[in-house]
């Protein structure tokens, strides 16, 4: 049984739809990615996989259970956490306040402990920063910021959108590998929303393409990034 | 200077009660970014129910410290209880909608809650008994500031650390802070926004009717329309402050406070709710964030 599976979802802004049919699935310790242009729908996916926006139909499946009519601090503490586009920190927060924010629903606290001193040994920089506002971070920070957040509630799947967006390419190279370190040593599986395809495709046993809200296509990460549209339309090659 | 002094202590003790208020105002619309007129009610609303339970106390014969502590408990239990109705049933379906719509609910509430205790009680001014008790220690500085109001800054006082603390140190107050700045992160993260705009504006009611119970005994008097022009002027102090920014409101509320006395003292007391609106205009002129106010760049 997949970890995650979406059946069919179709998501609605007002009359617009803005996802349709979208079905996929995500085992348990990969990483998945699912890849598309601007507006394709990909934040909407994920917003509707942690319940901000909801569902008009379709079923969201974790563990087999269906979580789409759940209010989104149930599904987060089912072990589903997102670094949502943009960061999205609390500006007015520090950065240890906003990573003790991602172990909200923690109550373990001495592995909440060991988990932070991970953290600031995964991202040295953050450990310099504790004390500071998380809005007087840079953009690289921020997002390192995020990830760590959301590495914080220790979940079983995490949910990336967009981690490259506006960033440096040495810093995105940077964010790449840690993804992939957090899969492999962490075992977290993930489901990685981008725009960057060539990147994401690498680092990926799966992708899905997105586009104007329905899923052109599935395979394996290797054969997508051989597909002559994908390369042509993604990769611009 | 004494003149100056005994001015300034009363306004103190004014302003800290129009810290009561502002809170709330502020809390909600960091929140929800919603002006809850409404507000302004349920502390009169507060100030009623402590007339009536304290009415009852003391005819039974209770000592008066007792039955203040009791007035003040059943109005908080009876303002919080509106607070937390009033946005489950007035802002809450609105949510989604756009901010005017719950702004325009929240004046609705506002009228209907006036009229209802119009219509309850009676349209008269009510002599309000002083619940509070005489300091003999007060006596050689009396002149100066009295036992209402040194009972009532210790009181606003010690309210303002506890909230300070609640809102720092506890998870509570950690969920409030980041639901101020990111809601939909805060949901992210796992926050429940339900529980934590409900708190919110029980947590506002509660202090709005600790203020209503305090300055009905230190006016002496009570009316259905109290909760007006209180509700406004708790609100200039809030947006003098700078809406939404906790210390904000206290500040406000006292140079709110400062100004009314004051002006009063030295220039006129015909004015003395005038000189809010002229605060407002002013700090609407020249500073409209306020003076605590956040600056709503972001770093991208």
């Amino acid at each position: 049984m997949p970890l995650m599976e979406l059946k069919n979802v179709c998501t609605f802004y007002g009359n617009i739809q803005a996802l349709r049919d979208i079905s996929l699935s995500v085992e348990e310790g990969e990483i998945v990615t699912l890849i598309g242009a601007n507006g394709a729908g990909k934040s909407t996916t994920l917003m509707s996989i942690c319940g901000i926006t909801s569902i008009r139909s379709g079923q969201i499946l974790l563990d087999g259970e269906d979580i789409s009519h759940l209010s989104p601090h149930k599904i987060v503490s089912r072990g589903l956490s997102q670094v949502p586009e943009g960061r999205r920190i609390f500006p007015q927060l520090t950065v240890l306040e906003n990573l003790d924010m991602g172990a909200f629903l923690r109550d373990d606290k001495e592995l909440v402990k060991i988990d932070l001193d991970e953290v600031f040994e995964i991202f040295p920089r953050l450990a310099e920063r504790r004390n500071q506002p998380g809005g007087t971070l840079s953009g690289g920070e921020q997002q390192m910021l995020a990830i760590s957040r959301a590495l914080m509630a220790r979940p079983r799947i995490l949910l990336l959108d967009e981690p490259s967006l506006g960033l440096a390419p040495i810093i995105v190279h940077n964010i790449f590998e840690i993804i992939k370190r957090i899969n492999t040593e962490r075992k977290t599986t993930i489901f990685l929303v981008e725009q960057n395809a060539n990147m994401a495709l690498k680092i990926a046993n799966k992708g899905y393409v997105l586009q104007n809200g329905v899923i052109k296509m599935a395979d394996s990460a290797e054969k997508l990034l051989q597909n002559a549209e994908v390369r042509k339309a993604y990769l611009g090659l | 200077m004494d003149y100056f002094l005994k001015l300034f202590l009363s306004g103190t003790a004014k302003g800290s009660i129009y810290a009561l208020i502002a809170l709330g105002y502020t809390m909600v619309y960091g929140i929800v970014q919603l002006i809850n007129f409404a507000h302004g009610e349920v502390y009169m609303i507060g100030g009623f129910v402590a007339l009536i339970v304290g009415g009852f106390f003391f005819t039974l014969g209770l000592p008066v410290p007792l039955v203040l502590l009791l007035s003040i408990i059943a109005s908080v239990i009876f303002s919080s209880a509106f607070g937390f109705t009033i946005e489950r049933l007035a802002y809450k379906p609105l949510r989604s909608k756009t901010r005017l719509s719950a702004l325009i609910s929240a004046i609705g509430i506002s009228i209907v809650l006036q009229n209802f205790v119009l219509l309850a009680q009676t349209e008269k001014y009510l002599s309000f008994p002083s619940y509070l008790p005489e300091l003999p220690f007060l006596l050689p500085v009396r002149e100066y500031i009295n036992s209402t109001q040194l009972i009532i800054l210790a009181t606003t006082s010690v309210i303002m650390v506890a909230l300070t603390l609640l809102i720092k140190f506890t998870r509570m107050g950690k969920s409030m802070r980041a639901t101020a700045q990111d809601k939909h992160m805060a949901q992210l993260v796992g926050v429940n926004i339900n529980q934590v705009i409900s708190v919110t504006f029980v947590i506002g009611s509660a202090l709005a009717a600790v203020g209503g119970v305090l300055i009905c005994s230190y006016m002496g008097q009570i009316n259905y329309y109290i909760g007006f022009i209180a509700g406004i002027k708790a609100f200039v102090a809030a947006v003098l402050g700078g809406i939404g920014s906790i210390p904000g409101a206290v500040l406000g509320s006292f140079i709110l406070g400062w100004t009314e006395s004051l002006g009063t003292g030295y220039i006129s007391s015909d004015y003395e709710d005038a000189y809010a609106f002229i605060i407002l205009i002013l700090i609407l002129i020249i500073k409209p964030d306020g003076i605590l106010g956040k600056n709503q760049k972001q770093k991208v």
